[in-house]
């Protein structure tokens, strides 16, 4: 049964964990401590090695802690039997591990059967689901091997939906995915997740994906060390250090800008814009990068921003841009980072 | 009396030109049965695998040749041939054939499709593409299929006592003439002999093993199974019947697969 | 019925053996290849082909499943304890490898003439085959796969109950594939030690220099048997198994 009879989202933390293989010199994760807010995604992102898959594979015991502790909805994970835990979390793992022998409804219902549910409750819950993962019904009698990668990749996180935990654990889930169907599926898991706010532990190495999708991003490198633990924006405008500001990359001022849309800052006025014609303006569901780039084709003029039905509400130009992105620093919460 | 598995050490010492002679005969059944399906198998299996054709019927006479009972084979053809030599060599022959084609056929087949592109890309004939890329590849396997059949043969071989072909079974079927511990020496010497064939060519194929391959992860499969013997089917495995991949990845391998050199499983 | 210790090498003397029991008819007089008349008569009577075929499955049947019992409850147990893997499968190709009837003749001395050293025999040599399979089968179950199961919270019996075995599955049966049919052919050898099954009509005949029909008859028979169960076990395994022979359609 759900944590806490609830089958809201739970919030996670991590209290000074530590890992240590035993016949290793450094340990895997050295006093890793930090908070995930319920309903809240947190990607855990660093180069290779640096144990953020270990990190995640600790909460649901796949791995077994040296010392310290991770708590669910402020319960201990060590306080129940590793398969009880298991079946009250999510889990999706790159080459998602769909079983080949079962049809796409079964693989999504293992654990409902796991837990006990009644056959109607379990037939209603995996088609709900697939719905919800955007699949067409049939697909529910067919088997793994007939589907193509994207699709296996959302059974897998119907799977992990099936008896709504309040915790899910996604490892480079999109990983082994082509970069079109990634774009798409991650906006999926975006839509999804904002209908059902799961409190999610997300694990890659790509920071555009971390950047896209987390509410909150870990920055890790060897030995678990937790660098810098921030809203995705902060951590563009503010790198805790060299490192972070390497591994972000050198365009993250673009990357901030595609973070906010035109519709958030501060417009400047329409006459600004006055020498309009039809190719100066740019909708305000723009990104501030998307305009920058519109700038940049007609001389760093400012243009004119539209509403949907196509009325100018105001101008956009360097100074809008650079006035949002001073604001969006002073307003920063302070960093939860150590070094 | 002693027991006759002492005293069967006695018969092969006190015998031992009858015991050198049967095993001699049958060496020599074992040996032309395995070589004339060589001479038909391997030109046949390089040639079909090498132009990728009638995989289904060139992995399927193994799957048929396996089935086949060799005392039932050993007794049709004696009607039509009669009994003795001939009988014999004709029976071990279609029984020692399969493997061979088959591992050959697969072997020179599933060479790496990218290397032999590669290799006609760097610019050499079909000729020398099959010469220098495709057999030297395809050994290991090839030697494999030609361990199951020697090795099953020689066992088999045993049946020939029956049949008026000679050999060690003439010694082994013959406890009458020969008593028990004639009987039973005779079966350590065909015990010997079987796992002495066994080493012999599995030393062969690491030695027709290229280095680089012996290296990597070889998958171990086999198309073990013989009646009466087969010790090649040493921790190897039958792999399941075509259209069974799990995955889509996976290109549908039809019949089953065949042994590689390595057998330190 | 001779005791198999006596059967002599066949020596080919003199001609084949026409019982004419006063109503032999002209095929089988002139020891044509098949006469089939002759073997309608003898399938329930006399040599009792059918009799022999029953007795040849029922020995085929009990090594097989003697074998499997032993193999499989080896092979779980070699799953999660790797370091019996190298002990069984020498102890395994040691008894493969030995001649059977070399085999046969020893373990007589030992069991004396009858079933049970038979079955022993051909329980030896299911050993191997069944053992390596069942073990490969449960090995090739793809990590990803037993971790996604694992992390969903499915305990190791489940995980072997429900997600290893079934997929192991193909590779078992084709595993108990091999060991029919071979098992098919070392029990007609096997005729040599007791007078049971489709060998001994052979081996009958063999000793009394017998007529053609007697050999192919016998022999056929045995084959059709092998390859009846071998295209059985293609057949159970593709019920078994739905999944594999489903394709992408999309």
């Amino acid at each position: 049964m759900a944590l806490n009879g609830s089958s809201t989202a739970a919030p996670l933390e991590f209290a000074n964990v530590t890992k240590q293989y035993p016949n290793a010199e450094t340990a895997a994760i050295d006093n890793l401590s930090f908070t995930v807010p319920a309903g809240e995604v947190c990607v855990l992102v660093g180069p290779s090695g640096c144990g953020k898959t270990t990190a995640m594979r600790l909460v649901n015991r796949m791995i077994d802690l040296t010392s310290g502790d991770i708590l669910i909805d402020d319960a201990t994970i060590k306080g129940r039997s590793t398969t009880d835990l298991r079946r009250d979390i999510g889990y999706v793992i790159q080459h998602v591990g769909l079983f080949p022998h079962l049809t796409v409804l079964k693989n999504i219902s293992v654990v409902p059967k796991l837990l006990g549910w009644d056959r109607q409750r379990m037939n209603d819950r995996a088609h709900e689901l697939l719905d919800l993962i955007g699949l067409p019904q049939e697909m529910g009698s067919r088997y793994p091997s007939q589907l193509s990668g994207g699709q296996r990749q959302r059974v897998g996180v119907a799977r992990a939906l099936a008896a709504d935990p309040p915790l899910m654990l996604m490892d480079e889930p999109f990983g082994a995915i082509d970069p079109i169907n990634r774009d798409r599926l991650q906006n999926e898991f975006l839509r999804l997740q904002r209908e059902i706010r799961k409190t999610v532990v997300f694990v890659t190495h790509d920071i555009d994906e971390a950047i896209k999708m987390g509410d909150k991003i870990a920055i890790l490198r060897e030995g678990g060390q937790l660098v810098q633990y921030d809203t995705p924006a902060n951590i563009l405008a503010d790198p805790a250090n060299d490192f972070v500001a390497q591994f972000v990359g050198a365009d993250r001022g673009l990357k901030r800008l595609a973070l906010t849309r035109l519709d958030e800052i501060e417009l400047g006025d329409v006459s600004a814009a006055r020498h309009v014609n039809q190719a100066d303006t740019v909708s305000d569901r723009a990104t501030l990068r998307d305009a920058l780039s519109a700038m940049m084709s007609d001389s760093m003029r400012p243009l004119l921003v539209v509403d949907a039905e196509g009325t100018p509400i105001g101008s956009v130009s360097i100074e809008q841009i650079n006035n949002a992105l001073r604001r969006g620093r002073t307003d920063a919460e302070p960093t939860a980072s150590t070094t | 009396m002693s027991s006759p598995f002492i005293g069967a050490f006695g018969f092969i010492v006190d015998r031992a030109d009858l015991v050198l002679r049967t095993l001699t005969e049958h060496l020599v059944i074992s040996a032309e049965a395995v070589g004339i399906a060589l001479v038909i198998g391997l030109p046949l299996g390089v040639f079909l695998g090498h132009i990728h054709r009638f995989s289904f019927l060139a992995i399927n006479v193994s799957n048929l040749g396996r089935a086949l009972p060799s005392l039932a084979l050993l007794a049709i053809f004696l009607p039509i041939v009669g009994i003795g030599n001939t009988d014999v060599l004709i029976a071990l022959t279609v029984l020692a054939f399969p493997p061979i084609l088959t591992n050959t056929y697969v072997a020179i087949d599933q060479v790496e499709p990218e290397v032999v592109d590669a290799a006609k890309g760097i610019g050499l004939n079909p000729m020398q593409v099959l010469l220098k890329v495709e057999l030297p590849l395809a050994l290991p396997l090839i030697f494999a299929g030609i361990r199951t059949s020697a090795v099953f043969v020689v066992a088999t071989a045993t049946l020939a006592g029956f049949f008026g072909g000679g050999g060690l079974g003439d010694i082994i079927s013959n406890q009458e003439s020969y008593r028990l511990r004639g009987v039973i020496g005779a079966s350590y010497v065909l015990i010997v002999l079987a796992f002495l064939v066994q080493f012999l060519f599995v030393g062969i194929e690491r030695l027709v093993t290229p280095a680089g391959l012996r290296m990597s992860r070889s998958p171990v499969r086999n198309r073990a199974g013989r009646p009466t013997i087969d010790p090649s089917a040493m921790s190897e495995t039958v792999e399941a019947e075509e259209d069974a991949p799990t995955t889509e990845d996976e290109p549908a391998r039809v019949g089953h697969k065949l042994q590689t050199g390595r057998d330190t499983r | 019925m001779t005791p198999a210790s006596v059967l002599g090498s066949v020596s080919g003397a003199g001609g084949p053996n026409i019982p004419s029991f006063g109503h032999a008819s002209s095929c089988v007089s002139n020891n044509g290849t098949f006469c089939w008349d002759w073997f309608t008569e003898n399938w329930s009577s006399k040599v009792d082909f059918q009799a022999r075929l029953f007795e040849h499955v029922k020995l085929t049947v009990i090594a097989v499943v003697i074998g499997f019992t032993v193999a499989f409850a080896l092979a779980v147990l070699a799953h999660r304890k790797r370091w019996l893997v190298p002990p069984v499968t020498f102890v395994g190709s040691l008894l493969y490898t030995i001649p059977s009837l070399a085999a046969f003749q020893i373990l007589v001395t030992i069991t004396g003439i009858n079933d049970f050293t038979v079955e022993i025999a051909l329980v030896s040599y299911t050993l191997l085959i069944l053992f390596t399979n069942t073990l490969a089968g449960l090995s090739a179950v793809p990590p990803d796969v037993v971790d996604a199961a694992r992390g969903t919270g499915l305990t190791d019996t489940q995980i072997l109950l429900r997600v290893e075995l079934p997929l192991a599955v193909p590779t078992i049966i084709a595993g108990l594939r091999v060991a029919v049919v071979t098992i098919i052919s070392l029990a007609t050898v096997a005729a040599f030690i007791v007078p049971e099954g489709l060998g001994k009509p052979i081996f009958d005949a063999l000793n009394a220099g017998d007529f053609n029909t007697k050999f192919i008859a016998s022999g056929v028979l045995c084959i059709l048997l092998a390859l009846f169960a071998d295209a059985l076990f293609v057949g159970v395994q593709r019920v078994l198994t739905p999944w594999a022979s489903a394709r992408r359609t999309r």
